[in-house]
């Protein structure tokens, strides 16, 4: 852990040890767990060796939730306590729910995203994904035999910054350390390209249950480089159920409606779509609540014609990605095929059209994210073996940017900037003795902002009174390595400053994940107390121990009284771990990692000013 | 509505040497190093595009989150400032006219591509019939005359970062250079509105 990392990059202070840390893949209809082990990328299965654990959670009263294939064959008769597709509402609110049509649950608005009235209470999108990740972690630990150091979990990568916040409080909340967001796409052309030993420019088109991916990638010597994305975050295969549903309901003259026997009848659909990806015509029988039993049939001619549509809305965001990346169809040297939805041979042909050539589909399109996404874990958690080095450089799929007059996006950061960026941009008054300003965050490719999505709002106040024109406030936005962004503002033309950082209103603050974690019955009081301390104190030993290194090897960067400050922190986080308070603990290695930032920053560029020292001179100089 | 206006429409990420890409009041990590420092480049407008390619890779290779994802808060933070500076470093050389800007920059040049319209007769000339050309184009659907305009656009554009190399690095005339990449700017812009029309064209099928 920790300082020692500078000038050993990615290895592993104790070599002996391997931490087990896993990549979920937490999918729209299916969601899986791997893990490396000895070298390997597996799936971890349940006790039946059942590697996919269906995304759908059913809610009691009085008992824990049902996750995975138990609830799948309950849904039609429970379904407003039976939560599929959760994936959809991630960072979601009514409004946009709402387009999905009648779905059979009471939503209520909740703030930045709605929630759903179920048995047990009121769920948000992120309590039920954290019920799935849950059991995906008890997998893992069982399988494992230890607690998990870390997890990294897979988004679409057309996903935005309120659907990432999202998912990374799910993980949270499931007691996961989410060590990346790691979008699917690129997961998949980890697990293809290292497996392959691939070069070369790849494209990966992404079909899944709800969402469409498409990421065009570099793959040279050791790197994974993202150069464009693009998709649709609600385009999957769920929409090919719904077409066929709304098909057989127009044909026989069925009732619209949501409940169970809409369930009944989107399961036919989805067992109908996927025969007919190995059979000219398929047929199911559905027995609906009002004792009408119907054998619906489907040829795959009909079935073709009337998604057709779907499959063309793929192809406009593949072009917009080609065109970012600036390259052509024939600058693409292999298509990858991943998700179950592009099992369908329709879909597969307008690809293979498209690209003017067959795509690769030998690696399990339901597993190889979630394998690419433990290979990353792996790596990210310190397990790299010497020469098994790679990197990742990402993008962020949509344009940051922020309101201005008239309703109009400023763009600040442009779409498929490699992340992690900061971009600053400079604003001024518009009013004589103007002393706040309202700063409203927006996200999308639109010009106005009531066509992009809304992330954050707040304002700057204390600027202090000027002619109109005169303040210069500029306001900066950091996208980390997950995608996510945070923005803060300062007024700078008088010398006055005054700086906020936010992060968007609809993220969950440490306080209310604590506050959620609580709500839940997995661990009694006592227990998660005993568990924290327990916590606090290894990662303060950790720390202690990283900074000790780090002060034996470069000690000479701190002047008498920063080494004063640094010695300080580290007393009293010392002292600290002796306790029993984990609160006090976390305090203490908050003010030792604040007190070690400057000292920590020097030592990288100390190690980088090696690196270029380390060339020849005629080198640099030309 | 807002009560509140942008204040330099132009100044896209127009950020000096010495702010580096990530300021920010919280962040003060030791940036003092030009684009071209980091990169460990000399600082000239003719740059090895694989040499900068590898130095940007080799650099990342140190910093990147990636490599600190278990590390400290402290660290973490550090790498990702890190990161986002090479990354900044390597956007902005990897583009030649951002290259141009930025050189034009380090020895105290404002190209003021937004607030400085004033060009030469001659290239206002050619400017409307490449426009009106465009615009007919786009009005008649005719993809191969879009193309073929692109196609002569991209000619003007070589030819022009030409005598940018010989204005930077030859002749150092960066009155020269800053009105290189004035033109520069419009031709890209124009290269963005024929690329719209393009797809627009395609969208209609």
């Amino acid at each position: 852990m920790a300082l020692l990392q500078i000038s050993e990059p990615g290895e592993s202070p104790d070599p002996h040890q391997h931490r087990l840390a896993v990549g979920i893949d937490l999918g729209t209809t299916h969601s899986l767990v791997a893990t490396v082990r000895s070298g390997t990328a597996e799936v971890i299965g349940d006790e039946q060796d059942r590697p996919l654990l269906p995304s759908i959670v059913r809610y009691f009263r009085d008992a824990p939730p049902q996750v995975g294939y138990e609830a799948r064959a309950v849904q039609a008769d429970d379904p407003a306590n039976t939560i599929v597709s959760v994936k959809r509402f991630m960072g979601r609110g009514v409004a946009d729910v709402a387009k999905y049509g009648a779905l059979p649950y009471h939503f209520v608005e909740a703030p930045g995203m709605v929630a759903i009235e179920t048995a047990a209470g009121r769920r948000s999108p992120v309590q039920v994904s954290a019920d799935i990740l849950k059991v995906l972690r008890e997998r893992a630990e069982q399988a494992l035999g230890g607690e998990l150091m870390g997890a990294v979990i897979t988004v679409p990568a057309y996903f935005d910054d309120a659907q990432r916040q999202a998912t990374k409080d799910a993980g949270r909340l499931a007691g996961l350390n989410v060590l990346r967001l790691l979008n699917e796409p690129t997961a998949a052309a980890i697990a293809y390209g290292l497996d392959h030993a691939s070069e070369g420019t790849f494209a990966v088109f992404d079909l899944g249950g709800g969402t469409f991916d498409i990421s065009i990638l570099r793959l040279t010597r050791g790197v994974f480089e993202v150069l464009a994305t693009n998709g649709d975050s609600a385009l999957g295969g769920d929409d090919f159920d719904q077409a066929i549903a709304t098909h057989w309901r127009v044909g026989h003259g069925l009732a619209d409606g949501a409940g169970g026997d809409t369930r009944r009848l989107l399961a036919a659909a989805r067992e109908v779509k996927e025969k007919l990806s190995f059979q000219e015509q398929a047929d199911a029988q559905v027995v609906f609540s009002y004792n009408l039993k119907l054998r619906l049939h489907l040829t795959r001619a009909e079935f073709e014609q009337i998604t057709a549509p779907l499959v063309q809305k793929t192809l406009g965001p593949t072009r917009k990605a080609l065109r970012d990346a600036k390259l052509d169809v024939a600058d693409i040297d292999g298509v990858v095929l991943v998700g179950g939805a592009t099992r369908m041979p329709h879909l597969q042909r307008a690809v293979e059209q498209f690209f003017g050539q067959p795509p690769l589909k030998d690696l399990d399109p339901d597993q190889v994210v979630a394998l690419g996404a433990a290979i990353q874990a792996n790596v990210l958690a310190g397990n790299r073996a010497p020469g098994d080095d790679w990197l990742l450089l990402d993008v962020i799929p949509l344009s940051l940017g922020l309101e201005t007059m008239g309703g109009l996006v400023e763009r600040v950061v442009p779409r498929n900037s490699t992340i992690p960026v900061a971009r600053a941009q400079e604003f001024t008054t518009f009013k004589d003795g103007q002393t706040a300003m309202a700063i409203h965050v927006v996200q999308g490719e639109r010009e106005l902002v009531s066509d992009c999505r809304s992330l954050a709002r707040f304002e700057l106040r204390g600027i202090p009174p000027m002619v109109a024109g005169a303040a210069r406030i500029q306001v900066t936005f950091q996208v980390d390595a997950d995608g996510l962004l945070s923005v803060s503002a300062r007024e700078k033309g008088t010398g006055i400053e005054s700086s906020i950082v936010v992060k968007p209103s609809y993220g969950l603050t440490d306080d209310e994940v604590a506050r959620m974690l609580q709500a839940g019955f997995a661990h009694a009081a006592e227990d998660r107390d005993a568990r924290a301390l327990g916590e606090q104190r290894v990662e303060a030993e950790a720390l202690l121990a990283s900074v000790k290194a780090a002060l034996a090897k470069d000690a000479d960067l701190l002047d008498a009284a920063e080494r004063a400050a640094l010695d300080a922190a580290m007393q009293a986080l010392d002292a600290a771990r002796g306790g029993s308070d984990h609160r006090a603990i976390k305090a203490a290695a908050e003010a030792l990692n604040h007190a070690s930032e400057r000292f920590a920053s020097r030592r990288m560029d100390r190690a980088i000013s090696g690196a270029l020292a380390g060339r020849r001179v005629d080198e640099v100089s030309k | 509505m807002r009560d509140w206006i942008p204040a330099f429409a132009g100044m896209t990420n127009a950020l000096g040497p010495r702010s580096a890409g990530t300021a920010n009041a919280t962040m003060t990590p030791d940036f003092s190093r030009t684009h071209f420092e980091l990169l460990g480049l000399p600082a000239s407008f003719a740059v090895d595009a694989s040499q900068l390619e590898r130095r940007y890779r080799d650099l990342q290779s140190q910093v990147h989150p990636d490599r600190f994802a278990a590390a400290s808060e402290a660290e973490r933070r550090v790498a990702m400032q890190f990161a986002t500076r090479a990354n900044e470093a390597y956007r902005t050389l990897r583009d030649p006219v951002g290259r141009a800007r930025y050189l034009l920059s380090l020895k105290g040049y404002d190209t003021g591509e937004e607030s400085n319209t004033a060009m030469p007769p001659d290239f206002l000339m050619q400017q409307m019939e490449w426009r009106e050309a465009a615009g007919e184009a786009r009005a008649a659907g005719d993809t191969a005359a879009l193309e073929s305009l692109r196609a002569e656009l991209a000619d003007a554009r070589a030819e022009m970062l030409g005598m940018l190399a010989r204005a930077l690095d030859g002749d150092r005339n960066y009155d020269a250079g800053c009105s290189l990449v004035r033109k520069l700017r419009f031709l890209e812009k124009l290269d963005e509105e024929i690329d719209d029309a393009l797809e627009l064209i395609h969208e209609r099928g």
